[in-house]
């Protein structure tokens, strides 16, 4: 039977079809069809679908869950930090444009024009005291547009035995994000990498050149809009396209 | 270091050697500056230092890497989830079964699975890791005897590390990138004398951990060589973003094996060994005192293990395809076969659905760690919702602690150049990936 016993439950404004619908057809197309193909006639019926992105994930206070352990200690970052970036010239709500807890794990992403100081308050607070900085991570999101170019950072307090994610993002058009090299000397090769896999420029940084290409290398490979090429195989007239030609299943 | 820079340069890379010498004596040029590597012994594989040279002394050292670079985590965002475990494993190859816990832990919990992995799965997992430290230990320790011009340590060390190899090749059908270890759980069980195989190690081992601690422990050529070299102290290490043994070696007991239990380590007893000379010979101490713990920790496992099944109840995720150990070797499972090709048509379908589609993994990032043999070994992986990552990131110990290289060399002699980059134990194809 079902649980609303033929009653509709109109007082949850978010549960109506018309308001749910709207929302997801705001967000952006995720992939189409049903199998991959773009590149002959799909013939399973499903050639129309549209897969639609999750919409991005915003946390409200209280960032703990009480039944997800691993949450346990998030309100008391947010707070800690909070305190510590009122000390200087900014504040927590204009440092960080959200805050999103998801598996168990905390991600601040911060404006870039504040990343030094959101790190140096990290690093230094005795309340937070985030001593270890475990590199950046690039990542490139094409369909997010105008910001692009994503950077993860994943931070470390051994002092307080706390874990936490700070992200940043700029847009292709203008991809810089400041360096933290000064306050984590640790990030001086991963933002190297973060430079020479995807573009992105890390203001400040001593010596900002490629370091798993060669210095002459054109582009920067782990783009999505970097070409993949390879070797053209060929057997009895049939050519092999390079991967991300094939017709795939995402 | 001196910045003074010389008027006159000499190019000493080929070319009549008579004129380079000729030109070397005119010149008052006092500085040297060489290329050691990328194709030397002692780099562990394709690592490049550029030396400046004061006589005898560094004065700059510079690493240059990216020689072993492959494009594994590119290659892995157009494979499906499962099979980047066969991608990673080939990292750092020294330490493979990490590098395939770290990334399965890190799909697992993107797909929010963590909990369901079953226990025996949890159990083989932890005794292969520990088996692995041991392996990429006496590495570590072997190569390092042959870099000081010691080879019965080298000998020793790959012959001890020869035990474990063995016991890989039985489990998992190779000794080295295994892609033992899959998202949901391991590929398959532990086949029959498996066990006994183990139980023998943890007999023997003890006995050559101990030769090997009479050959350096006191040893005052070893001593010599190791003693106040490379110094590195709590703080550098933990502004230049070292973990592991090298940490520990600096006096401060972190291992995310005690302090963010994974994989259940929570419920095994072992001791975190910590040293605080900050020097060479720390960090062989600690290395070989975790040797030890490795050995407590597997006997422990096999007291654990308990009959049970070893991959994720989930069909959607769990490979659909039983392996078996023939005459020939691992392969294909003769009933599965049968049950695909002759028994059901579904269990075709779905066979063959998730071995060429794979699995869809929800939308999100995460970040997995584990205490490597090495250090933190770090895995970032972000799904937009597909079959394949959208990304996938390895924060690799042996890169991070390349970086320390300057900081250990500089001022010292060439030789000790020698140990401070044995002592990181790095591994290029990690480095480069």
């Amino acid at each position: 039977m079902n649980a609303h016993e033929g009653e509709p439950t109109l007082n949850e404004g978010q549960e109506l079809p018309a308001r749910a619908g709207e929302e997801r057809l705001n967000s952006p197309v995720a992939r189409k069809g049903m199998f991959g193909a773009n590149t002959t006639g799909d013939t399973s019926g499903y050639g129309r679908l549209l897969v639609r992105r999750q919409p991005p994930k915003v946390s409200e206070p209280p960032f703990t869950d009480p039944d997800d352990p691993r949450t346990a200690r998030f309100d008391e970052i947010a707070d800690a930090l909070g305190e510590a970036l009122a000390q200087g010239p900014v504040d927590f709500d204009t440092a960080i444009e959200r805050v999103v807890v998801d598996r168990g794990e905390l991600t601040l992403h911060v404006r870039r024009e504040h990343l030094v100081e959101v790190a140096r308050r990290l690093r230094d607070d005795p309340a937070l005291r985030f001593e270890l900085c475990l590199g950046v991570s690039g990542v490139h999101h094409p369909d997010d547009t105008g910001r692009e170019l994503h950077a993860a950072y994943w931070m470390r307090s051994i002092t307080h035995n706390n874990e936490l994610r700070l992200e940043v993002s700029c847009p292709d058009a203008d991809p810089h994000i400041p360096s933290i090299v000064e306050v984590y000397p640790t990030n001086d090769w991963h933002e190297r990498e973060a430079y020479d896999f995807f573009g992105i420029v890390f203001d400040g940084h001593p010596s900002l050149t490629r370091i798993e290409m060669p210095d002459d290398w054109h582009g920067h490979p782990q783009r999505k809009d970097y070409p993949l090429g390879g070797i053209p195989v060929e057997y009895r007239g049939a050519t092999i396209p390079p991967p991300d030609e094939r017709r795939s299943y995402t | 270091m001196s910045t003074n820079v010389t008027e006159d340069y000499i190019d000493a890379s080929g070319g009549d050697w008579e004129e380079v010498i000729a030109a070397a004596q005119e010149s008052g040029a006092e500085r040297l500056v060489v290329n050691m590597g990328p194709q030397h012994p002692s780099t562990h594989g394709v690592l490049r230092l550029i030396l400046t040279l004061d006589g005898e002394t560094v004065t700059d050292a510079r690493v240059g890497i990216g020689y072993l670079h492959t494009g594994i985590e590119k290659n892995m965002e157009f494979r499906t989830w499962t099979q980047g475990t066969t991608f990673v494993t080939r990292m750092d190859y020294l330490t493979p079964i990490f590098n395939e816990t770290a990334y399965c832990l890190a799909v697992e919990k993107l797909l929010g699975i963590t909990d369901e992995i079953p226990d025996r799965a949890t159990v083989i997992r932890v005794l292969m890791m520990e088996l692995n430290r041991m392996s990429s230990h006496f590495v570590a320790m072997a190569t390092f005897g042959m870099e000081l011009g010691a080879t019965t340590i080298m000998t020793n060390g790959f012959r001890e590390r020869e035990m474990v190899l063995d016991i890989f090749e039985l489990i998992t059908g190779l000794r080295m990138n295994h892609g033992y270890i899959r998202p949901g759980g391991v590929a398959q069980d532990l086949p029959n004398g498996a066990i006994n195989q183990i139980r023998e190690l943890l007999r023997e081992m003890p006995k050559r951990i101990q030769i090997l601690r009479k050959l350096l422990d006191s040893n005052p050529l070893y001593l010599a060589r190791t003693r106040d070299v490379a110094y590195l102290d709590l703080a550098g290490c933990m502004s230049l973003g070292v973990t592991g043994p090298m940490l520990r070696a600096s006096g401060l007991g972190w291992d995310l094996r005690k302090a963010k239990p994974y994989c259940g380590y929570e419920n095994y007893e072992f001791d975190v060994p910590v040293s605080d000379g900050c020097d060479v010979y720390a960090r062989y101490r600690v290395r070989v005192a975790e040797l030890e713990q490795s050995l407590r920790i597997i006997e422990q496992c096999l007291d654990r293990l308990q009959p049970g099944p070893v991959m994720v109840d989930d069909p959607k995720i769990g490979w659909p395809a039983q392996l078996t150990l023939g005459p020939d070797g691992l392969g294909n499972s003769p009933d599965h076969i049968a049950h695909i090709m002759g028994g059901s048509m579904e269990a075709l379908i779905h066979h063959f659905k998730i071995v060429t589609e794979g699995f869809r993994v929800p939308e999100g990032q995460t970040y997995a760690a584990v205490e490597s043999a090495k250090g933190e070994l770090g895995c970032h992986a972000v799904s937009d919702g597909g079959t394949r990552p959208h990304r996938v990131h390895f924060r690799d110990p042996s890169f991070t602690h390349l970086q320390a290289v300057a900081a250990m060399c500089e001022g010292g002699s060439v030789a000790d150049v020698i140990a401070a980059v044995a002592s990181i134990d790095p591994v290029m194809g990690g480095v480069d990936r």
